[in-house]
C-alpha cells in the first residue's frame, strides 16, 4: 500500500515537474506578455499544485498541510495573473494581434472616441498602418 | 457592497474567525490544548481588523443544495483546468506556435460581485482565456486563439459551462 502511494506521489511529482518546465518554455517563447501570462499562470497552477500535492502523498504527515496550499495557488494564481494583465494594459503595453486591430475590444474602453465611430475605426486604423 | 445590519456584522466576523482557526487547525495538523488555545486567540485578533475583507455574501444565503453545485463546480473546473494545461502544453511545444491571440468581450447575468470573481478566476484557469478586466457586467478577455469576434459566440465558447453552474450557486 505504501509502495503504491510513494509512486502515485512520484508520478505526480514527475507531471508537475513537467508542466513546470513547459510553463517556463511557454514564458521563453511567446511573442507578448499576455500570451506569456497564460502560459505561466496555467502551467504553474497545475504544475504547483501537483507539486505540492505529490509532497502530501510522499509524506502523509503533511498532508491537509499541502491541502491548505493548494487551495491558496488556485486562488492566488489567477488573481494575480489578472492584476499583471490589467497593469500592463493601463500601462500601454499594447498586445500582439496576429488578425489586426479589430481583435483588440478592450482599446475603445480606453479610447472612447473609438467607441462611437465603431464601424469606422477599424478601417481608419489599417489605412493608417499602411501609410 | 450591500450595507450590513449589526446582526449580519457578527455573523460576518465569526466567519472570518471560524475560516481563519480552521486554517490554524490544517496548519498545525494538531489538536494539542495549547495549540487549540493559541490558535483560537490569535484567529480572534486577526478577525477583527480583517472581517471585513472576507465575506460580502449575507450569510443567512447559504442553503445545503448550494453546497452540492458548489461540488460539480469543483469538478467541471479541475476538469478544464487539466485541458488548459494540456492545450497550452501542445501550443508551447509545436514549431509554429499556432497562437491568434486578442481582446474579446462579453456581457454575464451574474449580478454579485463574488460571483464574477469566481468566473473571472475560472476563465483565467480554463484552456486560452485570461481575464483582463471586468466593466459592470462586461468581461474582458485574452484569448489566445480567438475563434469568433461575436460576443454571444465568445460567450458560449468561454464562459457559458460555468456561468450555468454558477448562476445556480448565487
Amino acid at each position: 500500500m505504501n509502495d503504491i502511494l510513494d509512486i502515485f506521489g512520484m508520478i505526480l511529482l514527475l507531471i508537475g515537474g513537467i508542466f513546470l518546465f513547459l510553463g517556463g518554455l511557454g514564458i521563453f517563447r511567446m511573442p507578448d506578455t499576455y500570451n506569456r501570462l497564460q502560459a505561466g499562470t496555467k502551467a504553474t497552477t497545475l504544475g504547483g499544485m501537483s507539486v505540492i500535492l505529490s509532497v502530501g502523498i510522499l509524506e502523509p504527515g503533511w498532508f491537509i498541510k499541502t491541502l491548505v496550499l493548494v487551495i491558496f495557488i488556485a486562488l492566488a494564481n489567477p488573481i494575480s495573473s489578472h492584476a499583471l494583465a490589467h497593469a500592463n494594459y493601463k500601462r500601454g503595453n499594447k498586445p500582439y494581434l496576429k488578425g489586426g486591430p479589430e481583435y483588440d475590444q478592450y482599446r475603445k474602453v480606453f479610447e472612447p472616441e473609438v467607441k462611437e465611430t465603431k464601424d469606422n475605426t477599424t478601417e481608419k486604423v489599417k489605412e493608417e498602418e499602411t501609410a | 457592497m450591500e450595507t450590513l445590519s449589526a446582526g449580519g456584522k457578527i455573523a460576518r466576523f465569526f466567519f472570518a474567525w471560524v475560516l481563519l482557526f480552521l486554517i490554524w487547525l490544517m496548519f498545525t495538523s494538531t489538536l494539542a490544548l495549547q495549540e487549540v488555545l493559541t490558535g483560537a486567540g490569535v484567529s480572534f485578533i486577526i478577525a477583527l481588523p480583517t472581517n471585513r475583507f472576507f465575506t460580502e455574501v449575507q450569510l443567512y444565503r447559504f442553503k445545503p443544495l448550494r453546497l452540492f453545485y458548489v461540488i460539480e463546480y469543483l469538478f467541471v473546473f479541475l476538469w478544464a483546468l487539466i485541458v488548459a494545461n494540456l492545450d497550452v502544453a501542445r501550443r508551447v511545444i509545436s514549431p509554429k506556435l499556432p497562437i491568434n491571440p486578442g481582446i474579446v468581450s462579453f456581457k454575464t447575468k451574474l449580478t454579485s460581485d463574488f460571483a464574477k470573481m469566481v468566473l473571472a478566476n475560472s476563465i483565467t484557469l480554463t484552456p486560452g482565456t485570461l481575464s483582463v478586466d471586468i466593466i459592470d457586467d462586461t468581461y474582458y478577455i485574452h484569448w489566445i486563439d480567438v475563434k469568433s469576434l461575436d460576443p454571444e459566440q465568445c460567450k458560449k465558447d468561454i464562459a457559458e459551462q460555468f456561468e450555468k453552474i454558477l448562476l445556480k450557486i448565487f
